[in-house]
Parts: structure tokens; sequence; C-alpha cells
């Protein structure tokens, strides 16, 4: 409960109350933690000892079988990456109770509330989850007060209390002066804006935060994800715990103390944000963190890639020889050639051009396989300046030399958490 | 397989082929179509009737169609007032032949061939000892009668009147067989329906004699009389002396209408 | 009494509307003669009438008594179609049980089945003879054809399908995401449904329970087929406008053209404050 995110002065009088609320809920969670710690571990015996939320989840949809494991400690936002269909909605409908998973168990301060060998599933409405989605999902027929107030009246509140609660909240979300109008006379981001307001009103033990602002206008979302920022990790709520799903790392940068990566149903990396980014091991976060990536095997000076291709590069740890190991580079570290450059000590791979996408100062360029080189380099990144791209006169379809110093190629071992 | 179902297409195709080469062989010689066609308005009562007649007719005279056309008679009446193509007119009530007669639409006088009496038609057993009219009043026993705006309903008014009663039905309805539908299905006790009626129910229902039946006005009149205007005004005159003579007679009786 | 309607922009316009978004032309022939195969009858059932007495025509007892008794039983209907078709939309719309299309299509049987032997079949079900009506007789000494009850039972016989066809829709189209939303706020289901879904649903909810009204005003088959035809007790303004047709064809067209009007004043009286209701 830092003081780092205290806003205006004027709101200070607003804010003690919840303090007091907030606090009181979280002695209790202190006080119940010691004893779940036993009961957490007899339940899943890899299960991190705290009294957040515990979850593993194993199940079948679509195309794919979900198995993930979450904590969350109390206070701590993670947030969930995956491209779309890696399982990341079902995971939260579990969590939420919506969906009927196989096979799953999930403890939330210490509350067992799903735990299908016991048959166990605590209805929706009595799981003390909250969720926000991409659609601010107002209900038409209230005012913004009205659906902010929803909550604490269905906790059993006066109407009048829950009106009071309903204006303290839409005041920390800066939008007091909504609080009349209907859902129809809202922008997506103040309808946004009263939906996490909705959301907070009830303190929920937990808050699902499923791609809140992927449906919010390009000047919004900003805004938004700032206040939200400021809301879960900082002083309003005091740190509520929330799990965030999204396939934007921006959400992630800005708001989540760790990250869970998943593809096709599986954790295939998670860790402190940073440390993610800054090395990621599976193809999506190396992506979404904008760096390129090879995967393959650990080997002398480097990485042997697929086809035994070396990557030549530094170790970011001892490795052994053929253990799995991944190869992370930025792309504005890769240089684009017409011919085949001379020198070294350089990786040079041939590629056709494949896209080429402007992004801000510099343009990237998207490798495609060539058929002079090997197939992985499908989807590397180079970024160059648009001059640099006057110079060469590329377009898509070129056939290109990549070069990237051996210095600026990290070799991370690969960890694959499979269950 | 295959096999088996083109030779039902076969089949079907050549029945086709065959039944056009018959049309057109019948069309053109052996039975020539009823060089005339009469269409005769008649009150729905005189369906089973005029159904046996028909056949009778078209019998002895084998040129001739006669297309009958059954309805309510005041429906009807107005149908040929408003100049429906219709050669002959038979009604159910002096009333509705009026209309027609006042519009001009009858030629010549019409002519009041039979009648038809109301009767209480309980069910079979008679099991609330039903007697006469008065023994229908009280609510230990339920009856339907006709609605007084339709026919049968003024001859019902009409016998209430003589018989000095006033009854308390649970449904006044719009013509007699609905009347009927309730006795036989069980609803009602009691209703009050024709004679002829009773006789179409074949044993479903029991008429009783009530002696205001006969009283003014609670019997039916029936008449016929020819459109004016028909281009088939002799067939139209032989249809009717059919009717009123001795083979009408004899169908009449039998449905149970009283003769005139 | 506040509504919204959720996704259905209020019309600016009630006329062509602005150039761009004018209709294709072929739209507009048939939709006049759809209009006039409706309206134009209606305007001759005006031309029709006999003016000078239509006034002693509408107020005489039967007329009256006839009126009293279609809006006494077709509210009653109405209300009967909210109290159990609500509860039937719900299931049809939310629920997974198996075999929900069979039970849907016996749903909306009447329909399609001629409202005469929609009639009929109550008539064998709850007549003195009928199975029910057999033991309603014998243990309670009720009998349900000939009295209102009767009627109010086949009007909503014929007009529950029309709420349920209307509510479900409006269920289906607001999906259960308000719902899942509510119950992650503490809504039991019971109170998702009381404060969220209903709400949500209103305006189908109302415009069902307009049209089962008017089903419920029109309805002759199948009340005349079970209920009978007695002033006063079963004898709806419909039922009145038939027999009156056989030999009093002023009072029909008279006594038409009030159903007409009380039916126009239900529809425009309730789209005129569903729609300015919801500022």
């Amino acid at each position: 409960m830092s003081a780092a995110g205290a806003g205006p002065e004027s709101r200070e009088g607003h804010r003690e109350p919840d303090r007091t609320v907030d606090g009181a809920l979280r002695t209790d969670t202190a006080d119940t933690a010691d004893t779940a710690d036993t009961a957490d571990t007899a339940r899943t015996a890899d299960t991190a000892r705290t009294a957040g939320l515990t979850a593993r989840v194993t199940t079948r949809r679509g195309g794919f079988t979900l198995d993930v494991a979450v904590q969350v400690a109390p206070g701590e936002v993670v947030a969930v990456l995956g491209p779309n269909g890696s399982g990341k909605s079902t995971l939260l409908g579990t969590l939420a109770g919506l969906f009927d998973p196989e096979s799953a168990t999930v403890t939330l301060a210490d509350r067992v509330l799903t735990d299908t060998a016991a048959g166990v599933a605590v209805p929706v409405h009595r799981r003390r989850v909250g969720l926000l989605s991409q659609q601010a999902l107002l209900f038409p027929h209230l005012t913004a007060r009205e659906n902010v107030a929803f909550g604490p009246r269905c906790a059993g509140q006066g109407r009048r209390a829950a009106g009071t609660v309903a204006d303290r909240w839409l005041a920390e979300m800066g939008v007091a002066e909504l609080a009349d109008r209907r859902p129809s006379e809202l922008s997506g981001g103040q309808a946004q804006r009263v939906a996490i307001a909705r959301a907070l009103a009830v303190e929920p033990d937990l808050l699902l935060l499923d791609e809140p602002f992927a449906a919010l206008d390009v000047d919004a979302a900003p805004a938004v994800r700032a206040l939200l920022r400021r809301v879960v990790r900082d002083s309003v709520v005091g740190g509520q715990t929330v799990l965030l799903v999204t396939h934007d790392v921006l959400d992630a940068v800005v708001l989540a103390d760790r990250l869970v990566v998943l593809a096709d149903g599986d954790v295939v990396e998670q860790g402190p944000t940073a440390e993610v980014l800054a090395r990621p091991r599976s193809g999506f976060a190396a992506r979404i963190a904008g760096l390129d990536l090879v995967t393959g095997t650990a080997g002398a000076g480097g990485l042997h890639a697929s086809d035994g291709t070396l990557v030549s590069g530094a170790a970011s740890e001892p490795l052994d020889h053929g253990e799995p190991a991944v190869a992370v580079f930025a792309p504005r570290s890769v240089a684009v050639h017409r011919e085949r450059p001379a020198g070294s000590p350089r990786n040079v791979v041939p590629v056709r051009l494949a896209a080429m996408e402007p992004q801000g100062e510099v343009v990237r360029l998207r490798a495609g396989a060539s058929e002079r080189g090997p197939a992985w380099v499908d989807g590397l990144a180079a970024d160059v300046t648009p001059a640099a791209i006057a110079e060469l006169g590329v377009e898509p379809g070129d056939e290109l030399w990549f070069a990237v110093k051996a210095t600026e190629v990290a070799v991370h071992p690969m960890r694959r958490r499979r269950r | 397989m295959t096999r088996a179902r083109r030779r039902v297409l076969a089949g079907l195709v050549a029945a086709v082929a065959l039944g056009v080469a018959a049309c057109g062989g019948s069309g053109g010689e052996q039975q020539a179509p009823p060089s005339r066609t009469l269409t005769v308005s008649a009150a729905a009562s005189l369906t089973d009737v005029y159904g046996r007649l028909k056949t009778q007719f078209e019998q002895a005279d084998p040129g001739t169609e006669i297309r009958l056309n059954f309805g309510g008679s005041d429906t009807l009446a107005q149908q040929i007032v408003q100049g429906a193509p219709a050669d002959v007119l038979a009604t159910a009530s002096t009333k509705t032949m009026q209309t027609a007669q006042q519009a001009g639409r009858i030629q010549g006088q019409p002519v009041t061939y039979a009648a038809n009496q109301l009767q209480i038609a309980v069910r079979p057993g008679n099991p609330k000892q039903i007697t006469g009219l008065p023994s229908l009043v009280g609510p230990q026993v339920t009856e339907s009668v006709c609605a007084p705006a339709v026919p049968c309903g003024a001859a019902t008014e009409a016998a209430e009147r003589a018989a000095g009663v006033t009854l308390d039905p649970v449904s006044e309805e719009q013509d007699v067989r609905s009347v009927l539908q309730r006795v036989t299905t069980g609803n009602v006790d009691a209703g009050l329906v024709y004679v002829t009626d009773v006789r179409s129910a074949d044993g479903q229902v029991q008429g009783i004699d009530f002696p205001q039946a006969t009283a003014q006005g609670a019997a039916q009149s029936y008449l016929i009389g020819a459109v004016t205007g028909s281009q088939n005004a002799d067939l139209a005159d032989s249809w009717i002396r059919f009717v009123t003579g001795p083979q009408g007679d004899v169908a009449l009786t039998q449905a149970g209408f009283q003769l005139k | 009494m506040t509504r919204a309607v959720p996704a259905s922009p209020r019309p600016r316009s009630s006329r062509t509307g602005s150039a761009g978004h004018a209709l294709p032309w072929p739209v507009w022939v048939p939709a006049v003669v759809g209009f006039g195969l409706i309206a134009v009858p209606v305007a001759g059932l005006v031309l029709r009438a006999d003016w000078p007495n239509f006034l002693s025509l509408v107020t005489s007892d039967a007329a009256l008594d006839a009126l009293r008794l279609s809006l006494q039983t077709g509210l009653t209907s109405t209300a009967l179609c909210l109290l159990f078709g609500t509860p039937l939309a719900l299931v049809l719309a939310r629920s997974d049980l198996p075999g929900l299309p069979v039970f849907r299509s016996i749903v909306l049987l009447p329909l399609v089945l001629p409202p005469v032997v929609g009639g009929l079949t109550l008539l064998f079900l709850l007549g003195r003879t009928g199975p029910v009506g057999q033991l309603l007789d014998a243990w309670f000494g009720i009998t349900v054809p000939f009295s209102t009850a009767a009627v109010v039972i086949a009007q909503t016989f014929v007009a529950m399908p029309f709420l349920v066809v209307s509510l479900e829709g409006a269920l289906r189209t607001a999906g259960d995401r308000y719902e899942a939303v509510a119950a992650t706020l503490g809504a039991s289901p019971m109170t998702a449904l009381r404060r969220v879904t209903l709400p949500v649903v209103l305006p189908g909810l109302v415009s069902g329970a307009v049209l089962a009204f008017a089903r419920a005003l029109g309805e002759f088959g199948a009340t005349v087929a079970f209920a009978g035809s007695l002033q006063g007790t079963t004898r709806t303004l419909p039922l009145l406008i038939y027999l009156d047709s056989q030999d009093d064809l002023d009072s029909a067209v008279a006594l038409s053209l009030l159903l007409v009007v009380v039916a126009v004043v239900v529809i425009v009286g309730t789209r005129t404050r569903d729609a300015s209701g919801v500022r």
C-alpha cells in the first residue's frame, strides 16, 4: 500500500474509507493464509504457498487441451499472454465459474471455488471474482451510478449506501459527472471507466481483466490503461489481486508484476514481466517483446538451429551442449544487405522479404524463408531506417541477406514447462 | 436398384402419357361434358337431401350438372343480392327469401315446400328425463340453443313464448349444428335443434317432441325460387318441380322434414 | 418508468430519411401494395358504416357487454401469458434441456393450428366428458366450458405463442453476457433475472404482451368452440360481430370499427410510450 499513486489532494477525503474497507479485507486474507498453506500443498504439490489465487485447469476445448497452473499472490497482478486461441478465455471463464472444466482446482483467498474431483463448484455470484471484459457491458437500463451500485446492492446494502459507494468509485475513475447518464450516452472510454468502477465497487478477492482495452479507441486506451494501473497497483485498493488476459504486450508491461505466456493451451513461459520480456523463450513472447528468436540446441559458441546452422552468440548462463535453447536478438541489431556481406564474426542468412511494416521511426522488414537458406528465418524482423530502405530499393519478394553480430545475440536456456 | 428406379420412372412416364391420351379421347367423343349446368344455392340443412336429389336428377337427365352451393340462408340471400351467379335459391326461412325477393332477384313467386320442427335433443336414454321446455329451466339441466339472431334461435324464442317459459341456456350458438355438437359431446344436457338434425345424428342423440314446436314462428319454412336473369330458367324450373315433386317428398320425409 | 432500448437506434425521421440512406425504389411498390391490402378493407369498413346510427349501435347493451367482456378477458389472458409465457420463453432461450426444438414447436403449435381446432382440443380436454373436465366436475363441481374462464383459457391458448416468440427473440438477441456480468457482481440467478435480464428485454416483453393482447382481443374460433356464446358471459366482441353479421350487418360493421379502434389505441399507445420512455 504505497503512497506513490496518491492523486490530487481533493481525492484524499474519498480515499480514506476505501483504505479502511480494504485494510480489513487484507487482514482477513492474511489471517487465513497460514491455514491455507497446508490445504494448498496437499491439493497441488507445486503451487505457491499463498492465500491469493491458486488454480490448475485441464480441459479440452476446441482443438486443444488447456493445461494451466497459475498462482497469483494477494495484491499481485499477473498477466496471461498468448495468441488468439491459446486458451486464455477458457482459463478466465473457469476462474469466474462461467465454464465447467473437465478437471480443475481453483482456490481463492482460502476458499475452494472449484474442485472437480471433490465435486465443488461455487456458483459465479458467490465467488467474489470480478470480471471486466472488452465490452463495458453496462446494464443498458440503469444509469452509471445504478450500474456501479448494482454490486453493493446485491451484497445487501441499502439504496442510499450503495449510491454513496457508487459515487465514490465513479469519482475515483474521474467520471463522477456522468453518474446520471445512461450507457447509451457514454463514449467507449467513459463506459469502460464506469465498468471498472462497477467491478471494483464489490471489492472482489480477484479481478479478472479480459482484454480490457481491446475495444477502446487508440486515443482512449492509454488513459484508461493508466487509470487502471493506478487503481489496481497503487493506493486506491492497496493492491487488488488481478489476473489480466491480453495479447497486447503494453497491457502487460504497464499493469503486470508477472507474465504467464500461453501457447496452444500450455504455459510456455512465466516469470517477472521485465525478465520474460528481456529474455523471451517462446516465439509469441519474443514477438510481442519485439525481439527476434531462433530455437534450437546449445552448442559451442552459440546455438544450433533446427537445420544445424550455427547462430553465433553468447550464452546468458552456462549451458550444456545439446540442451534446448533459444537465441534472441533485437530487430534493430539486424543489418540488411542486397549482396552477401563480407567480414566476420557475423551471422548471415539469406531471406526472402515477406513484408514491410512501418513502425514509427523505422520500417520493420519481415523475413520469409528463401530457397537459398534455412527455413527458420521465417518471421525474423529487421528494423531499418526509411533512408536505408530507399538506398537499398527493396520491395517484398526480394532476395536479401540478414546479418547480425554475434555480440548482439543472447542464447537462453529454454525450459518448457510441461505437465 | 438403379434399374428398378428406371423402370418405375418409365412406368410413370407411360402412365402420364396414357392419362393425357385418355383425357383427350374422352373429351372429344365418348362422355360429352354436361351441356348445361345449374347452380343451386341452398340452406346448409338441405345438404343431405339435395345431395341425394342431385344424383337422381342427373341420372334422369345425363346432359345436366347440378352444382350445389350450401351455406347459411342469410349469407346465400346476401350473395344473390350482391349478384352472385346462381340459378336457384333454396332458403330455410321466409325472411331470407324475402330479402332476395325485395331486391328483385327472384323470378315469380317462391314455393314453400317443406317445414322443419324443433325437437329437444338429449343424450340417448334421456338421463335427465326431459319431457318438454319447462323441464329445461333451472340449474340442474344445462341446455344450449341458437342465438336469437339466427333463424333457429328465432324459432326457439317463438317456442319459448308459446310455452310461457324463459330458458337459461349456457350458450347461444351461431348455428344449429353447434347446438347439436354440444349435446353429442356431452357438454350440455339438452339442446334445441330441428328434427332433421336429430335424424342426422345417427343415434348419438335422442329427440324429444314438445307441443310448442308447431307454434307460430317456431317451425322453419323451406322456400325455393328461381333467380332472376338465369341463363337456365327452364332447367331451374325442372329442378324446382323435381324437389317439390314425389321424389323430393320421399327424400325430405326420410330426412325428417315435414311436407307442405 | 423509463426504458432503454439497446442497439436499436431511434429513428431520426419518420420520413424517407436522408438522401444517403434512401430506400431503393423496388421496395416501395410492394410496400404500398402490402399496406393497401391491410388499409383499404379497413377504409371500406369506414365507408360502409351506418354513421347516423353508429353511436347507438356501439352503445347497445349487447355491444357494451361484449366490449367490457373483451377487455376484461383480453387483459386477464395477457396477464396469464406473461405469468406462464415469460418463464417458458426463458426456458426456451436459456436452458439446455434435451429436445428443446421439439418443445419449441409444440409451444408454437397454436400459431399454425386453426383456432377452432384449438377450441375443440380444449373442449375435449376440459369439457364435461373430457378426461380433466370429468375430474373437475366430479371433485369440485366445476364446469369450465361456457364460462368466462373458458374464454380466458381459449385466448391464452392462442395468444401465448406470440409472447413467447417475441420474448425468446429478445432474450436471444440480448444474449447472456449481462447475466454473466451481474453474477460476477454477486447477483444470484434470481436477482440477475429480476434486475438485469427482464429489464434488458423489457421492450421485447412489452411488444410480446401487446401482440398477445391484440391476438386475444381478436380471438374468435377457439372461443366459440370451447366457451360458447352468451351475452355478458362468453360473447366477446368478435363473437357478437359474427353473430350480428348474420342478420344485422350495420351493427356488425359498427362493432368491427369499435374493435379496430380499441386495437389501434392499444398498439399506438404502447409504441408511443415505448419510444418516448427512452429518454
